[in-house]
């Protein structure tokens, strides 16, 4: 991945306002990067246009050698089916779907034949192999986060964004819940790229970003 | 492929919101929608069909052919070949004898199978118990009416002679299903077999007999029946049918269905509203599959396809549902009414499933096409940002497209574009000042302050969420509306029209009064204390010509002017306009007029394709005369009053022969009078029009209890508004229960805080449609059923206390559990 001189501009009113400021950094294939800063340093948004969620006022984001922001929408959306997976801080788990169903749906929306298989696959991994058809509400906040982490390996992305993937846990199952994403990283050689203010987890990653107002800090 | 593989994902993505209970409240909507519309439907179609064949019971068949001379027998066996039921009559004038007197009586004769439609009674005995006759007078046996029994002094058994024969009574009639038909078959009657016409010689060349062909089938095969005898018929035969029958019969008919589609419409109004919210909630909560499918890569395009998809086949999953519900719904409702009315329902036809399927699939879609497409717009860093909320479009805008499906079922329902026009424009005026004025009455309510916490908390609720109190208000004011304008529809309107047939209306036209026995005819009402009735001037004439040419019915298509110019018209004259009648165009004249004026009824001047301008031209005994239309006038049927297609005034008529005929109330019982009436005045014509009367009043209380029953489906499909409406902010009240509770609120002051709020829901709602059932109530009566409205402060009462009660009662019922739940429950299954 390779970022340049991103920037974001929100003009409210009369005044502009920059949350991003010149970022640009490379991320080598199967490498670990933390995301660090305090509240409103930027975090959230960089990571919404890397995964080309948002788009960004000046600057370009390149995946995979694909410039995410020479496509359009449904362009980006292409690439984040093929490229890309998510871990979310409110795990984002759809309500109405079991376990299972949750992590099946990024395989049926791909189209690949055997998206019950290898959803059991990825549950019996993280370790939910028994709660195949609960549903989000009968599960614990950890539970929900491992469903979810299920979800973003589904597809095998090459990058894999997480977004606080601990802000709503306890310390211990925010350690297990870490755990489980690093071994799954490795197994894979996903890149993986996460937002945290969790200095622990931060360390823990090879390269730590650090942000402080919208700009980078070396 | 892609599209089939699609299609899979989204029956299994249907399949698991199903399971989980998301999509219960759409499919709710929609299967109440389309069983209410189907019910209605199939309903319709079984009373429209009953209506038309009591209708036809009238002629005694479905179609009938007549003529002066013999039919060809072609006729009746193609019928037979078509395997349509036949049966053939003559009828004709004759002297009949027995008990020492002679009495002028109509002569039927028919073959077996007579009557095809409608009831034949017979008693054994006079003022006997009468019952249905199942077969015809057996031959060498006659059956009697009552009037010829009272005047020839017979008993059953008693010897009746007709022509060359003598017969024995074997049976008195006491109702015969075609006896009102025309002015001529009044007389009393006697009824003989086929097989016994030939032994009286009474059917000779000369004789005044009357030939008819009787057949009854399916409406289809009567159709193609009639196109392939019409053009086969001779100069003075005719094919009839219930379209061709009075005009009276016809527009009592023709407002049965006007009632019955509008009950149908105000059903398709309330479905809409249920389907609204219920695709609106669906859509919201489904705000986040779509984001998080979005990540994950699926393209606004495919979303809506897929989002499409679930909706095509859960619309038709639920319209089916709704379809058997209906039909079952139906029975239930025919055998309630059974034991009601003795007329027996047809089976509905089809049609109405296909219309409610459609209507179903419609309504939903037309209410979530909208916000699929707005869903699919979410914008995917609602994944980050839950604060990003729902992508513009799913506001009013998006109820559009709802409106328009609405106003196109609407209208087609009614099969009038006036009719639905006006019944969509009142919903829409009624929506926008409704949502209009419970904006201002919130805004106002919030700012009164000090009146206890919970009052303030309910308040604070409506006023927070503007929109969907708004809609809230404005759903169950439809709903409540549309209740309330059935309850006016059923009670004051059918009062108002069936008192616009007064009790005391004309039973009796006394016809073919010689100018010389006017005076007579006088003193016999006033020696019996009764006022002499108007008498009107009557000319019988063939029209000839229109403007400058020549007129024949081969000049028309259409089957009723053909025989309004085959005939010959009864034209009148007269200084005053009668009560019953209104004018429509021209003016009516004044005390010294120009004497070569018509004014003509207004449906003649439509069939014949004339207007205020063109000048007729009749033929009455040989000699022509031309006058101008200078007025079109309607004409109240239902009045039963002696009415004429074209009048003149004073002056152009009386030159050519001319008798009277009048109209009067004879009440029920007084035989004496008429006895001695015919006594007097042998060459009078008497009508005894109490028998159509009743049928047409039969008609009307059928429609009635009708109207009914749909009232008892719209109260339902109202229920079901209001559901729908407490569902659709439930996670709202959930989250706002949770937080109340856990900042130490208790389940009293919530429950208190909920019912203030539904209260003010309830009032506005309750106001809105009693104000909007008011308007539409006098709108329909005005301009629709002709007939003068009172608005009534009862239904400001049930209409504002009963919805303050209804919603208060309902809100709580189905609020009650929000305040049971443990919050932190609700905190973890909303989080």
């Amino acid at each position: 991945m390779r970022v340049v001189q991103l920037g974001k501009q929100v003009t409210t009113g009369d005044s502009a306002l920059t949350i991003l400021n010149n970022v640009s950094f490379d991320v080598a294939k199967g490498e670990a990067v933390a995301v660090v800063g305090a509240s409103g340093s930027g975090k959230s948004t960089l990571l919404g246009l890397l995964a080309g969620l948002d788009t960004p006022t000046s600057g370009s984001v390149h995946i995979a050698g694909e410039d995410l922001f020479a496509l359009d929408e449904d362009g980006r959306a292409a690439l984040r089916a093929r490229l890309v997976g998510f871990v979310f801080q409110s795990f984002n788990l759809l309500p109405a779907m079991t376990a299972l169903e949750n992590v099946m749906l990024p395989l049926e929306l791909a189209g690949e034949s055997g998206a019950a298989a290898t959803a059991k696959a990825l549950l019996e991994r993280v370790g939910l192999g028994g709660r195949l058809t609960h549903y989000p509400k009968q599960l614990s906040g950890g539970e929900q986060q491992r469903v979810a982490i299920a979800r973003a390996f589904a597809t095998r992305p090459a990058l894999l964004l997480a977004d606080e993937p601990t802000g709503n846990l306890d310390e211990a199952t925010g350690a297990a819940i870490i755990d489980l994403m690093f071994e799954l990283n490795r197994e894979r050689g996903t890149t993986l790229i996460l937002v945290t203010h969790d200095m622990e987890l931060s360390r823990r990653c090879g390269r730590a970003l650090r942000l402080a107002a919208g700009e980078l800090q070396s | 492929m892609r599209f089939f593989a699609d299609a899979a994902l989204a029956l299994r993505l249907l399949a698991r919101d199903w399971r989980a209970g998301e999509l219960t409240l759409v499919a709710v909507a929609v299967v109440v929608a389309v069983a209410s519309v189907t019910t209605v439907g199939f309903f319709a179609d079984r009373v429209h069909q009953a209506l038309s064949r009591q209708a036809n019971q009238l002629l005694g068949a479905d179609l009938v052919i007549s003529g002066d001379r013999a039919l060809d027998a072609s006729f009746a066996a193609e019928a037979e070949r078509r395997g349509l039921k036949v049966a053939r009559m003559l009828r004709f004038p004759s002297m009949t004898a027995g008990g020492g007197q002679n009495v002028l009586a109509e002569v039927k004769v028919v073959t077996a199978g007579y009557p095809l439609r409608g009831d034949l009674r017979i008693a054994d005995v006079q003022n006997g118990t009468d019952r249905r006759a199942t077969e015809i007078p057996k031959a060498g046996t006659v059956w009697v009416d009552e009037r010829l029994m009272t005047r020839l002094q017979l008993q059953v058994g008693d010897v009746i002679e007709i022509g060359k024969s003598r017969l024995p009574v074997a049976q008195i009639i006491t109702q015969e299903p075609d006896s009102a038909i025309g002015f001529i078959n009044a007389g009393p009657r006697v009824m003989l077999n086929d097989a016994d016409v030939a032994a009286t010689e009474l059917v000779q060349v000369g004789s005044r007999v009357r030939y008819r062909v009787l057949v009854a089938g399916t409406p289809a095969a009567i159709a193609d029946y009639r196109g392939w005898v019409t053009p086969k018929l001779a100069p003075g035969q005719r094919v009839e049918s219930i379209e061709d029958a009075r005009p009276e019969i016809r527009s009592a008919l023709e407002r049965s269905e006007k009632f019955l589609s509008l009950a149908a419409l105000l059903s398709v109004v309330l479905a809409a509203v249920a389907i609204a919210l219920a695709a609106r909630r669906f859509l919201q909560r489904h705000l986040d599959a779509c984001a998080i499918m979005r990540c994950h890569g699926a393209s606004q395009s495919r979303l809506v396809r897929l989002y499409l998809q679930q909706f095509v086949v859960l619309g038709a999953a639920a319209s089916l549902a709704g379809c058997v519900a209906g039909f079952i719904a139906q029975h239930a409702l025919a055998l309630w009414l059974g034991s009601l009315v003795t007329v027996e329902l047809p089976e509905p036809g089809w049609m109405p499933a296909l219309h409610g399927f459609v209507t179903g699939l419609a309504l939903l879609l037309g209410f979530a096409l909208p916000p699929i497409v707005a869903l699919a717009r979410v914008p995917t860093l609602r994944v980050l940002r839950r604060d990003i909320g729902a992508p513009s479009g799913m506001g009013l805008l998006g109820y559009a497209l709802g409106a328009v499906v609405i106003a196109g079922l609407i209208i087609w329902k009614a099969g009038d574009l006036r009719l639905g026009g006006m019944v969509f424009g009142g919903f829409a005026g009624a929506m926008l000042v409704a949502g209009l004025l419970s904006w201002g009455v919130i805004a106002l309510v919030s700012r009164i302050g000090g009146a206890g916490v919970s009052w303030r908390f309910g308040i604070a609720n409506l006023r927070r969420r503007p929109m969907a109190s708004v809609l809230q208000v404005v759903a169950l004011g439809i709903g409540v509306m549309a209740l309330l304008t059935l309850t006016i529809i059923r009670s004051e309107l059918l009062d108002l029209w069936q008192r616009s047939l007064p009790p005391d209306a004309p039973n009796r036209f006394i016809v073919n009064v010689q100018p010389d026995q006017i005076p007579t005819l006088k003193k016999f009402f006033e020696g019996r204390g009764m006022v002499m009735p108007e008498l009107h001037p009557m000319v019988r004439a063939r029209l000839i010509g229109i403007n400058d040419r020549t007129v024949t019915p081969a000049d028309y298509s259409d089957d009723r002017a053909r025989r309004l110019v085959d005939r010959e018209f009864n034209l009148s004259w007269a200084t005053q306009m009668q009560k019953d009648n209104r004018l429509i165009a021209g003016y009516w004249w004044g005390n010294k007029p120009r004497t070569d004026q018509f004014s003509m009824e207004d449906g003649i001047a439509k069939a014949l394709g004339v207007g205020v301008g063109d000048k007729l031209t009749f033929d009455s005994a040989g000699s022509a005369f031309t006058a101008e239309i200078t007025s079109l006038r309607k004409v109240d049927w239902d009045s039963f009053n002696v009415n004429f297609f074209v009048v003149s005034p004073p002056g152009l008529l009386e030159k050519y022969p001319a008798s009277y005929v009048t109209s009067f109330y004879l009440p029920p019982g007084n035989v004496e009078l008429l006895n001695a009436l015919v006594k007097q005045f042998p060459n009078f014509l008497l009508i005894d029009v109490a028998q159509v009367l009743g049928q047409v009043q039969t008609m009307i209380t059928q429609v009635s209890r009708a109207v009914q029953f749909v009232f008892l489906f719209t109260l339902l499909a109202g229920l079901v508004v209001l559901y729908a409406a407490i569902a659709s902010t439930q996670d709202e009240r959930l989250y706002q229960a949770t937080i109340m509770r856990t900042m130490g609120a208790s389940r009293s002051q919530l429950a208190r805080a909920n019912l203030a709020e539904f209260a003010v829901i309830g009032a506005l709602a309750g106001l809105i449609a009693a104000a909007g059932a008011n308007a539409l109530g006098y709108t329909l009566a005005s301009r629709v059923i002709n007939v003068g409205y009172t608005f009534s402060p009862m239904l400001w009462a049930i209409g504002i206390f009963g919805t303050v009660f209804g919603v208060m009662l309902a809100g709580h019922l189905g609020t009650r559990h929000v305040l049971r739940i443990a919050p932190l429950r609700v905190l973890r299954m909303l989080s």
